[in-house]
């Protein structure tokens, strides 16, 4: 492949905000507590309920970065599925907005759209694929509790 | 949990550093909590063939990090409002890693005490492996 050649697909650009089909989570107690024991976080309005009642948020809530996890039990299908032709991956960055907690026992209905689509040539990695994905979490009385915005970087790695 | 208050704070002041100290079995431990299964993160030899020196933290875990950097410096009565990161360079698991910020503003905004910070993880030699941003709201104190 030569070096100005552009792996960006008319279809990759006709994907760039199609919200996916919604998929719904329940917020289970456990999984906070187990993510935040994977992370290291023994703050208590994540780890234990008899401390989180008595504090504003009256129960557990969510670590900050938890809904990154929920989405991979099950991901919200885009509409248009596209890949990049690199076939190694790395996590490029990440932007959260939140707008009210997340508490156990919430129901959070998640889409997921393709928010841009960038290139660039002999970086860090080689040749590299910059994809930013938007996921929108609306909870079950409609508000949208936080918005997720995640780089994914595709990289050809070196021979 | 002490409770730090929007008159506490100046531009300037510091956020208090959390050291964390990532070792392979938590990058299993998140990956398993988190369900993100990629082998660059528990296979050295996955890893390896894929250019990288050894396995490496989870982007996800590092935002994580810094996502408790911001939720012990704000206590139970301030909000995050926003968090933000970027992986500029890996961060190796059996070294401690620094998630440290600054605050750069600080305005009340539709009657909220809002404080910007820039927010970072360091590793042992100093460089700033993952530099972000972090928006949050304090209470008064009276």
């Amino acid at each position: 492949m030569s070096e100005s050649e552009s792996v960006i697909t008319q279809e990759m650009r006709d994907a760039i905000g199609v919200e996916s089909n919604p998929v719904v989570y329940n917020i289970e107690k456990g999984a906070i507590i187990r993510f935040a024991q994977a992370i290291g976080d023994n703050n208590a309005i994540f780890n234990r309920e008899d401390e989180a009642r008595k504090t504003r948020y009256n129960g557990l809530v969510a670590p900050p970065t938890f809904l990154r996890s929920i989405a991979h039990v099950e991901t919200p299908e885009p509409k248009i599925s596209v890949s990049s032709p690199y076939p190694a991956n790395v996590d490029g960055g990440s932007e959260w907005e939140y707008f009210e907690p997340i508490h156990a026992g919430d129901t959070i209905t998640a889409t997921t759209y393709l928010s841009d689509v960038n290139e660039r040539k002999g970086g860090r990695f080689g040749n590299m694929l910059i994809m930013v994905r938007e996921t929108k979490y609306v909870n079950q009385f409609g508000n949208v509790a936080a918005l997720q915005r995640t780089t994914g970087i595709s990289y050809q790695p070196p021979e | 949990m002490e409770q730090i208050y929007f008159d506490d704070v100046e531009e300037g002041s510091e956020v208090p550093t959390l050291r964390k100290d990532p070792t392979p079995q938590q990058l299993v431990k998140y990956a398993g909590a988190s369900g993100d299964f990629y082998q660059i993160h528990y296979d050295v030899n996955f890893a390896k063939n894929n250019g990288l020196p050894d396995i490496i933290l989870h982007g996800a875990l590092k935002n994580a990090f810094l996502g408790q950097l911001m939720t012990d410096y704000v206590g139970h009565e301030g909000t995050l409002k926003k968090l933000s990161c970027q992986y500029r360079a890996m961060d190796i698991p059996g070294t401690p890693v620094f998630a440290k910020g600054t605050v750069v503003k600080k305005y009340v905004e539709n009657s909220e005490n809002v404080v910007e910070c820039e927010i970072w993880l360091e590793n042992e030699a100093g460089e700033k492996t993952t530099p972000g941003y972090a928006v949050v709201s304090l209470p008064n104190k009276s």
